[in-house]
């Protein structure tokens, strides 16, 4: 299965919130595309970004790359990354690689929208 | 003997390709359906870091996958043509193209598989790399004549 990307807007306490919805699995042939989408995004000046992961089959060390990619660059412009997951299986590769404690997870995009940065 | 042997052109769009095979003969070799997401993660990482030594060292040659089915496990090996691939690991030197980037991601893919697999051996050869991993089988029941 290919990867599939969406993007919304949400307005959320904090500000504007963008959510990038992924789908389908993310590994060394479909990661780049994530990046361009993620690059694009913050070159256009979107900072606060949710990436709902909750439509995710699959995730290599190659995703967690971009995610990471990612969230240098909005910290860059002081921004933030939160993902949205649920999935015992792609949890396993946040905890595994230790990546649990540098991206905040939540439980929902509603949650990762009314977070406080 | 392999069950089943894969050669692929060291391209990202074949990774895909390995991971659904192994899963489909780990599982038919009696690997625990708990333990196929594992499998098929550590098969993709291992491909994943064979395709990216290919690329960067401009090989030409197939990457090689050989899954074997055993009495009591299942292996996976994945062989790679790029000589002294494993970080530390051989005399040949740090691969002259390879960038801080190219490291870490090559690390990482590592990393993963030694978080997930606990058989796991890496060995660095002359003219290639070997990615060894082994997953105990359950054996199907066995009726009594």
């Amino acid at each position: 299965m290919d990867l599939s990307l969406s993007t919304r807007n949400v307005s959320g306490p904090n500000g504007d919130r963008t959510v990038v919805e992924v789908g389908g699995e993310i590994d060394v042939y479909t990661a780049p595309k994530l990046r361009e989408q993620l690059v694009e995004l913050v070159n256009d000046g979107s900072f606060h970004l949710v990436v709902d992961m909750e439509g995710v089959d699959f995730l290599d060390s190659t995703g967690l790359g971009v995610l990471v990619g990612g969230l240098k660059r909005v910290r860059a412009h002081e921004g933030s990354l939160r993902l949205v997951c649920n999935q015992e299986r792609i949890l396993k590769i946040f905890r595994i690689t230790g990546l649990t404690k540098v991206f905040p997870i939540h439980t929902s995009v509603d949650e990762a929208v009314n977070a406080t940065d | 003997m392999a069950t089943v042997e894969l050669r692929f052109s060291a391209l990202p769009e074949h990774v895909r390709t390995a991971r659904l095979v192994a899963a489909a003969v780990a599982r038919r070799a009696g690997v625990d359906e708990a333990v196929l997401d594992e499998v098929r993660l550590a098969v993709g990482e291992a491909c994943t870091r064979a395709v990216g030594l290919h690329q960067s060292g401009g090989i030409s040659a197939p990457v090689h996958v050989a899954l074997i089915e055993e009495e009591k496990q299942f292996s996976i090996e994945v062989g790679d043509e790029s000589p002294g691939s494993v970080p530390g690991g051989s005399a040949s030197g740090a691969n002259p193209d390879g960038s801080d980037t190219e490291t870490e991601e090559d690390e990482m893919g590592l990393a993963v598989i030694s978080g997930l697999v606990d058989d796991v051996e890496v060995i660095a050869g002359e003219h290639g790399g070997l990615i060894r991993m082994s997953w105990p089988t359950t054996p199907p029941a066995v009726a009594l004549p």
